[in-house]
């Protein structure tokens, strides 16, 4: 059994608010399975209190394609709905690889992409297309409804913005942030299912003739939250595609990572992923482009 | 703390006042009795606890019983035909030889019956990432997935024959 006091299911919005605010310990559980496996673990800040169940709130669910060719995805879509949504597979396909590489079909049919980015690990697999997508989270709570950048979401390993209350309902996606890229994603596990990433990385590239007019690098599990490459960016841009460019867009990425030794791998290993997956990905993204 | 909850469980329409600190497992095994559902590893890795909810392979072991609520659920129990007779998707795990101690089996043919319903036809690098999700420590897998490409083919020969030759597992 679960070291829980009690459960609550929200049917809306407005049900989640007064949930949440008569008690305001409760901790949110969306597909469960960073809640549960925490809670069977008996990790402190998922025991002893009370589930308030999210999955039956509409506003959280289904994908939109806006007038302003804004994604709108909500946060309680499965991994399995994203990776064969015909709307992310159009506009956003980085993100339907990048979460097919999910766990197992289980996991895949549970887990939730608000759940993924709302518990912060830096392994999360959407993390990185999310990134690199320049990906808007909105968020409501009692106060009203905001929208903040991805990239400024996360506090550290396991730790968001999220106050007690509030809720992350939906991830936007500006046209301008997926129109004319090209995406590829590398998980580098020791298995292929079941397995989280010793090191990930998401590339988004945008390409003039034979030059680069954009790239968007973004790592897993190179830091404590994923991380986006400023210094390989700029150095990216209007630089001729070649091997030389590629070699040194990865060293360049070595400014902005934060590899650490732990019992996955060793920060040696990641370091030289580090300098060799972004090419890999933005050969990968370009082929057949 | 309990809450009542209403479900269909193997075709058939169930009520419970269920411990709502129980996960799906819990309540299947203690509730209900139906110990066909394994527990493994209890934390999602290894599929033993695969139930079919809605038409998706779920981990029971980290599914809320509560959640049950409004859901049809199929476990082991459930799969075989109307008048006893083993579901095609077990005779072929038999005929294939894929049991070993059988404690994967369950999960495995659970995923392996929602797979086949799920794509009209089966390549094995399908079948293999249909069944990533279910860990197996004795087999080595390759009896497995011939299980559900001999069900498969099965299938495709005669899409109207449902019933496969009866096996008398006595030898
Ligand atoms: C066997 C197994 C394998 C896995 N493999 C992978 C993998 O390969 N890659 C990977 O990235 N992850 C993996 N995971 C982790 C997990 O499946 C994902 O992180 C998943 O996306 C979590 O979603 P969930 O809906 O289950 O979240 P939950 O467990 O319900 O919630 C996770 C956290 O987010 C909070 N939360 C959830 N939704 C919201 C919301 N909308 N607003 C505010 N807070 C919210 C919860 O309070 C909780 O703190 C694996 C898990 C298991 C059990
Ligand atoms: S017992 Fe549920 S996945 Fe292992
Ligand atoms: S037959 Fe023993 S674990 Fe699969």
């Amino acid at each position: 059994m679960y070291d829980i006091t009690d459960y609550h299911e929200a049917t809306s919005l407005a049900e989640f608010f007064k949930l949440a605010a008569a008690d305001p310990k409760a901790r949110i559980v969306a597909g469960g399975t960073d809640t549960l496996v925490k809670s069977r673990a008996e990790v402190p800040a998922f025991t002893g209190m009370a589930l308030i169940g999210i999955t039956r709130i509409p506003e959280l669910q289904g994908i939109e394609y806006q007038a302003d060719g804004t994604l709108s995805i909500g946060a309680l879509n499965t991994f399995v709905t994203i990776e064969h949504d015909p709307l992310i597979q159009k506009y956003v396909p980085l993100l339907s690889q990048a979460v097919s590489l999910v766990g197992g079909p289980q996991t895949r049919h549970m887990g939730t992409i608000g759940g993924n980015i709302c518990n912060a690990g830096p392994a999360a697999d959407s993390a990185p297309a999310l990134f690199t997508y320049n990906t808007i989270c909105e968020i409501q709570g009692p106060d009203g409804i905001k929208d903040i950048p991805i990239a400024d979401f996360y506090r550290g390993p396991g730790q968001t913005i999220l106050k007690p209350g509030e809720v992350l309902t939906r991830f936007k996606i500006k046209a301008a942030d997926y129109q004319g890229f090209h995406g590829h994603y590398t998980k580098f596990a020791r298995r292929n299912a079941l397995d989280i990433a010793n090191l990930s990385c998401a590339a988004l590239v945008k390409v003039h003739g034979e030059q680069i007019s954009d790239l968007r690098l973004c790592f897993g599990a190179a830091g404590p939250t994923p991380l986006r490459m400023p210094v390989a960016e700029a150095y990216a841009q209007g630089k001729a595609l070649t091997d030389a460019t590629l070699a040194q867009i990865g060293q360049l990425c070595l400014r902005d990572t934060h590899d650490i030794t732990d019992w996955r791998d060793s920060k040696a290993f990641r370091d030289h992923l580090v300098t060799v997956l972004p090419g890999r990905d933005i050969t990968a993204a370009l082929r057949g482009a | 703390m309990k809450h009542e909850i209403n479900f269909t469980l193997n075709g058939e329409a169930v009520t419970c006042a269920v411990d709502i600190r129980k996960s799906l497992l819990e309540m299947l095994r203690d509730d209900f009795e139906l110990t066909g559902t394994k527990e493994g590893c209890g934390v999602g890795e290894c599929g033993a606890c695969s139930v079919i909810i809605d038409g998706r392979t779920v981990d029971s072991c980290i599914y809320l019983a509560v959640w049950a609520d409004g859901k049809a659920i199929t476990t082991i129990e459930g799969i075989a035909q109307a008048d006893g007779q083993l579901a095609p998707i077990q005779a072929a795990f038999i005929e294939a030889g894929a049991v070993q101690c059988g404690f994967c089996i369950p999960g495995m043919v659970l995923a392996s019956d929602q797979l086949l319903k799920d794509h009209a036809q089966l390549s094995r690098a399908e079948i293999r990432r249909g069944l990533s999700g279910n860990m197996c420590r004795c087999t080595g897998y390759q009896k497995i997935i011939d299980a559900v490409q001999l069900a498969d083919a099965k299938r495709q020969a005669d899409p109207k024959t449902v019933v496969l030759p009866h096996f008398n597992i006595e030898r």
